[in-house]
């Protein structure tokens, strides 16, 4: 049972990476392609962490596999607001 | 299930390879900035993949590797604007941010 919920979170979360890595690569836009960076990629981080998090066996390694997900989550907000508004000042070049 | 998780790690890679021909091709440097942190996420994915597949211990470089790929991105923004001071509440930014002014005063 824990290993189709590996297999199922697993598949769902690399969708979403390389939906994310799609939209680094397509966007025409530097804030566009900001989006699929930080939150596409952050959510297929998250599924592969739930996914994983099936594979564990101890209780420690599920605590750091949730804080590494927390980590990137917070790391992404600050990256897209750092990187946007450093784009935004230092020029208009798309 | 390790065939599956071998799998997963490979395309993972594949992705960072888009992130380094964003790093190629980016016009701007926020461009391949960003490229560099979807390999510091992309990475901690990898790594954790690797770490159910062969040694649990690989998690602690995956929690330094999202440290240091957050820790990037604000060296990144330090070091754009001139002084170095990279505030992002500045009040006269680097760049011309004449428009703007220009409308916030129109509505101020």
């Amino acid at each position: 049972m824990a290993d189709l919920a590996t297999y199922a979170l697993t598949a769902i979360g690399l969708v979403f990476f390389v939906a994310g890595t799609a939209g680094l690569i397509r966007f025409p836009d530097t804030f566009s392609r900001l989006h699929a960076l930080t939150k596409a990629d952050n959510l297929g981080l998250g599924f592969i962490v739930m996914g994983i998090g099936f594979q564990t066996e101890r209780w420690s390694q599920l605590a750091v596999l949730l804080l590494i997900w927390a980590l990137a989550l917070l790391a992404a907000g600050t990256v897209a607001q750092l990187v946007a508004r450093a784009a935004l000042t230092t020029g208009k070049d798309e | 299930m390790t065939v599956w998780l071998h799998l997963v790690a490979l395309v993972l890679l594949g992705s960072l390879g888009g992130a380094l021909w964003r790093v190629w091709r980016g016009p701007s440097q926020a461009d391949r900035m960003m490229a560099a942190q979807l390999t510091g996420t992309g990475g901690v994915a990898v790594l954790i993949v690797l770490a159910a597949l062969q040694d649990w211990s690989l998690l602690i470089v995956a929690v330094a590797l999202a440290l240091l790929a957050a820790v990037a991105a604000v060296g990144f923004a330090k070091s754009q604007s001139p002084d170095g001071a990279g505030d992002p509440e500045e009040i006269k930014p680097a760049g011309d941010w004449s428009d703007l002014n220009a409308s916030e005063a129109g509505d101020g």
